[in-house]
């Protein structure tokens, strides 16, 4: 998730831009938001400290939207936004959530999303960049049954690692009975949150939404804990990327489907060819067969050989004289935990072998790369 | 020695016809924490302005621009080795390469500390 489409100022600001300035936030533009990109203790130490400790991210900037059904049946809200997405969103039990993508009719990824059971209504997480459009989306095409509430008033906190649990309890006793992906309504110091253990770092880990007003109180709660540290968008990126998650706008778009996406493990057999609820989503008629035969591309790991970073919109090609690309980088820069360059990008399906080794057009050079299985550092998600 | 500084933050220690090349300490802090350097090859003949090392950070890539014409006489394999140097000591040991001045006359358009002072606060 998340994506980095900068916009011409004003620029928004979070509930927690003071505080990013009293810590010394580098803040720059970012999807139409002025962010922290990094803190003084700079990118490698806060991308480490987050795999050894806890880190505390201010996602503020993405969009928070209540599905409500209008029936009071959340099945029907479930039913509803499976017209939008190729995951089952019905069977998402209360309490539980689910990634998902909002697919165009030639089964491109408009977005990327979580979706949250919360018993009597669906709530979403989406990507800062789309959320307007995504807003747009589910109001032309849910109106009927869905009331769609965006929740402007409050502010989004991640806190990841794997001290995070040990952290949060101290101010939300019970947390630690959450499984990977459980999402709800919370109590943290006493506040009316939503809960979920899940993130975009690869480590275990939660999102808490938090009333707006309460946001900064939150956020200088967590941070008084030793264990936690301010984290930004460089280290948030560099984490992800060593995940193999993707990034919106990067990795995959409106031109990638999910099965190009290596995203087909997101898509259940239930809306698959022979499913309960096979197909009915945007772009199906493009997407299931290629779940079948399979995509003509793939999103693969990549690992430079050398020292060099190899980044985004770098050429790929089979060998170090071919006159052709066969693909290109999405996502690359340098893996802190792995102490060596990674990359993400396309490949046709005879490279996407791991083991195979391509080259990287950089600064007039071909090199060499290796394709690697995704993630690169294992995930360590508490299910 | 005289150092000299650039409007795209390099500096120039000058000793007789040689220049010594680096980027400055306001420009490593911009960067943030430094992964990766490629220096030009030796003999290389370098035209002003022209790209002539790379400095990376975890979030992006940097051109070091070539402040002055010349050839390439000596290059800094410390720092290829172990580019945090360049966060540790950008305005000494990790200096990136050493050119053979071609012409003394485009020195006079680079800045002096106290200019270059200015030009960053």
């Amino acid at each position: 998730m998340d994506a980095d489409l900068t916009t011409p100022s004003p620029l928004n600001r979070t509930p927690l831009h003071a505080l990013h300035l009293a810590r010394g936030g580098k803040m720059v533009p970012f999807a139409g938001y002025e962010m922290p990109v990094q803190y003084p203790a700079g990118v490698l130490k806060e991308h480490l400290h987050t795999r050894a400790s806890a880190g505390l991210f201010d996602v503020s900037h993405m969009g928070q939207i209540a599905l409500r059904p209008k029936s009071g049946k959340v099945e029907d809200a479930a039913l509803a936004l499976e017209r939008l997405v190729p995951q089952d969103i019905v069977a998402v039990p209360p309490g539980r959530q689910r990634y998902a993508q909002f697919t165009n009719a030639a089964g491109g990824i408009l977005d990327d999303l979580m979706v949250a059971n919360f018993g009597d209504h669906l709530f979403l997480v989406v990507n800062a960049a789309c959320k307007a459009e995504d807003e747009a989306l589910l109001r032309n095409a849910l109106d009927g049954e869905c009331v769609i509430e965006v929740l402007a008033d409050r502010a989004l906190i991640a806190l990841q690692g794997p001290k995070a649990v040990e952290v949060l309890g101290r101010l939300s006793p019970g947390i630690a009975a959450m499984r990977f992906m459980d999402a709800g309504p919370r109590e943290v110091m006493g506040l009316a949150c939503f809960v979920s253990r899940s993130g975009y770092t690869g480590e275990d880990g939660f999102e808490i939404s938090v009333p707006a007003a309460d946001a900064a109180a939150l956020a200088e709660a967590l941070l008084a804990d030793p264990a936690v540290a301010p984290i930004g968008l460089g280290a948030r990126d560099s984490l992800r990327l060593e995940a193999g998650l993707c990034l919106y706008g990067h990795d995959i778009d409106a031109a990638t489907t999910p099965v190009e996406g290596d995203l087909v493990w997101s898509i259940q057999k239930s809306r698959r060819n022979g499913g309960a609820r096979a197909g009915g989503f945007p772009g199906a008629d493009a997407i299931l067969p290629q779940i079948e035969r399979g995509a003509s591309r793939k999103r693969v790991g990549l690992k430079p050989e050398g020292r060099a970073p190899v980044r985004d919109g770098a050429a790929l090609y089979a060998d170090a004289e071919a006159r052709d690309a066969i693909g290109a980088v999405t996502s690359g820069g340098f893996g802190p935990s792995l102490n060596a360059p990674i990359a993400m990008g396309y490949l046709p399906i005879p490279h996407v072998a791991a083991g195979t080794r391509v080259f990287a057009q950089v600064r007039g050079q071909r090199l060499p790369m290796t394709v690697t299985a995704l993630p690169f550092v294992p995930h360590s998600y508490q299910r | 020695m005289p150092v000299l500084y650039t409007t795209d933050h390099e500096w120039l220690r000058i000793d007789g016809d040689v220049a010594t090349i680096g980027i400055t300490d306001y420009a490593q802090s911009q960067l943030g924490d430094v992964v990766f350097v490629e220096l030009p090859k030796l003999g290389r003949q370098l035209k002003k302005a022209e790209a002539a090392a790379v400095v990376e950070s975890v979030k992006a890539a940097s051109d070091v621009y070539a402040p002055i014409s010349g050839e390439v006489v000596e290059v800094n394999d410390a720092v290829t080795g172990d580019p945090t140097l360049v966060n540790s000591d950008a305005a000494d040991k990790a200096w990136l390469f050493k050119v053979k001045i071609a012409d003394k006359d485009e020195l006079s358009g680079l800045m002096d500390a106290a200019a270059y002072e200015k030009h960053t606060a």
